[in-house]
């Protein structure tokens, strides 16, 4: 069984849509906490946060937020992906502490690279630059599963699985004993299906984001074409 | 000279950057230090500094803007490309051949530093993309103009705030998807370690330009040192030349309206922590100031922590003083001063301090339409 994971921006209408995800078959629900800078943000999770952020979706709104998504899908995992600047202002530990009280199972910080503050317990992600000391290091610290970035770039679909993935699914697997889950690029069950060959899972971001504007029944037909895909290896 | 552990300054500085950027930034550190030791690099960039750019710049007395008081300039202005930014693009294109690199990707608000940028590319024979706000694009026409004859390619940056902000988050963006071929050419003592550390070396000849010329032209160190602040980078230059003369005061002066220094908080914008305009949340906030190259919500890490410890006083100006400072260094010493050094112009003649040494960091041509509308 390949895993599949999809992230959702924090929003209003966001716990209803991550229910929607988990009926489709998501085995993971990440949420994004927007941020009004995210550096490794393409246009579609960009303007996304941008518009959350326009709806008030502050920290306490986002932790509100996971917390109604947790009593829908109490057994889904939930993990807020976030940017270190929202931690900064609400104080690391506090961060840590009160997503874990609102139902995260874990967290994704994506721009505090593997060896900065090691004490923030997180899912760490890899990529196609990292050095294979890097890849220790993330491996040693990253909590549950480790998150392959597909390609050199930015969040948001594209036409095909990066050639750079097999590469790292190899050397990331010389040293890491945990699941290996694969995101960045990906948004059909062609691309699902071809990248989770390679790996334990697959995330899937800018697309479920774009298809999640269309509602919560558009959603779980999008996620449960993903999870036949998967399911189809 | 500031102490820098681990990229930090203080609690300020370090690496809050995607993982794809964290081996460029190991490598350019490397190839950073390795520039530093090797006595090739330094001369390299003298001869630059000499034959092509115009060093050393001169210290000019500004008698009739501030009579009764012996006010300098060291006239940043007359650099070629007409601002202190090519010192940090000439060091950095240097570097960026060191390692191999063929492109060179940038972000400008007031376009000085996209005109610096895109001269040494043209100079060097090296790809250049610069990333900059819709608004500044329409603010600095022609500094859009010179960078698209040198050869560079102007990307407009069309959401958010559309200034200086949005284009360096563009061009990290572009930086992490390129990263192969790329050097990342920042323009200020911003970003993550160790570009703050380098663009302060970098720019550190204006201090030690200064010093000197000053002490030889009044037998003694002028008793306040000022610069305008955007990210900081004529600023710290100029403060590095005088960072261990405790008798000197070192104040940045900053736009108003965009005072990070001044009315920010400790937040994270661009691979750093820094003081921001961020709200509670840690949200980046909106910077206004009449000045494209002052209307930004973040500063160096360095300047914080120079705020921080008492060694540097940061004051404001506001627009209007701004442009007040403006007109009247142009009428009565003849020199048209960019935006951004008449904020500092602007705080000078009310100083207690007589001996008194401003960094005049750019001209003021590119800014003629923005004043002429107001």
């Amino acid at each position: 069984m390949k895993t599949l994971v999809i992230y959702l921006m924090a929003g209003k209408a966001t716990p209803e849509l991550a229910a929607a995800a988990a009926e489709g078959g998501a085995d993971v629900v990440e949420l994004g906490f927007p941020f009004s800078d995210p550096l490794a943000d393409g246009p579609v999770i960009r303007r996304a946060g941008e518009q959350a952020l326009a709806e008030g979706m502050r920290t306490e709104a986002c932790l509100e937020c996971l917390a109604r998504a947790r009593e829908l899908i109490p057994r889904t995992p939930l993990v807020p992906m976030t940017y270190a600047a929202l931690l900064e202002a609400y104080g690391w530990e506090r961060f840590v502490e009160d997503a874990r009280g609102a139902g995260a199972t874990s967290l994704i910080v994506a721009d505090l690279p593997a060896g900065e503050r090691p004490e923030v317990r997180r899912v760490q992600l890899v990529a196609p630059t990292s050095t294979d000391e890097r890849l220790r290091v993330a491996a040693q610290q990253t909590d549950g599963w480790l998150y392959l970035v597909t390609l050199t770039g930015t969040t948001g679909a594209r036409k095909e699985v990066s050639p750079a993935l097999a590469g790292l699914v190899e050397r990331a697997r010389a040293v890491a004993d945990v699941p290996l889950y694969a995101g960045f690029g990906i948004s059909t069950p062609e691309h699902a299906r071809a990248t989770a060959r390679l790996c334990d899972g697959v995330v899937v971001g800018s697309r479920a984001v774009e298809v999640a504007q269309e509602g919560p029944q558009a959603l779980r037909a999008y996620v449960r074409s993903l999870r036949e895909a998967l399911d189809s290896l | 000279m500031s102490t820098t552990a681990g990229g930090l300054f203080g609690t300020y500085g370090g690496r809050f950057v995607p993982e794809t950027l964290v081996p460029a930034l190991d490598e350019l550190d490397a190839g950073w230090r390795d520039a530093q030791a090797d006595e090739s690099f330094r001369a390299e960039l003298d001869e630059l500094g000499r034959t092509f750019a115009g060093r050393p710049t001169p210290l000019t007395r500004a008698e009739r803007f501030a009579p009764g008081k012996r006010v300098y300039l060291k006239r940043e202005d007359l650099l070629h490309t007409g601002a202190h930014k090519l010192n940090n693009a000439l060091g950095q294109a240097v570097l960026a051949r060191r390692l191999g690199k063929s492109r060179i990707v940038a972000e400008t608000g007031a376009g000085q530093h996209g005109v610096a940028t895109a001269t040494v590319c043209a100079r060097f024979g090296l790809e250049c993309v610069v990333y900059m706000g819709e608004e500044d694009m329409r603010r600095q026409r022609p500094n859009v103009e010179r960078m698209e004859l040198l050869g560079a390619e102007v990307r407009p940056v069309d959401f958010g705030t559309r200034t200086l902000k949005e284009a360096t988050s563009e061009a990290i963006r572009d930086w992490i998807t390129n990263v192969a071929t790329t050097h990342y050419l920042i323009g200020s003592c911003v970003g993550p370690a160790p570009y703050p550390e380098i663009v302060r070396e970098l720019q550190s000849v204006i201090g030690r330009e200064a010093r000197a010329q000053f002490l030889e032209a009044e037998g003694r160190l002028p008793e306040v040192v000022l610069a305008c602040v955007g990210g900081g980078s004529n600023a710290i230059g100029m403060f590095a030349g005088f960072l261990d003369d405790a008798q000197v005061r070192l104040v940045g002066v900053e736009a108003a309206e965009a005072a990070s220094l001044g009315t920010g908080r400790a937040a994270v914008l661009h691979g750093a922590r820094s003081s921001v305009l961020a709200d509670a949340d840690g949200q980046i906030a909106d910077a206004h100031s009449i000045s494209a190259g002052l209307d930004y919500p973040g500063v160096g890490p360095e300047h914080a922590w120079l705020r921080d410890s008492g060694r540097a006083d940061y004051l404001t100006t506001t627009d209007d003083e701004a442009l007040v400072a403006f007109r009247e260094l142009t009428r009565l010493e003849g020199i048209i001063p960019a935006l951004e050094p008449a904020h500092a112009l602007a705080r000078v003649r009310e100083l207690d301090e007589q001996h008194v040494l401003v960094c005049l960091s750019g001209r003021g041509d590119k800014d003629l339409a923005e004043v002429l509308a107001h």
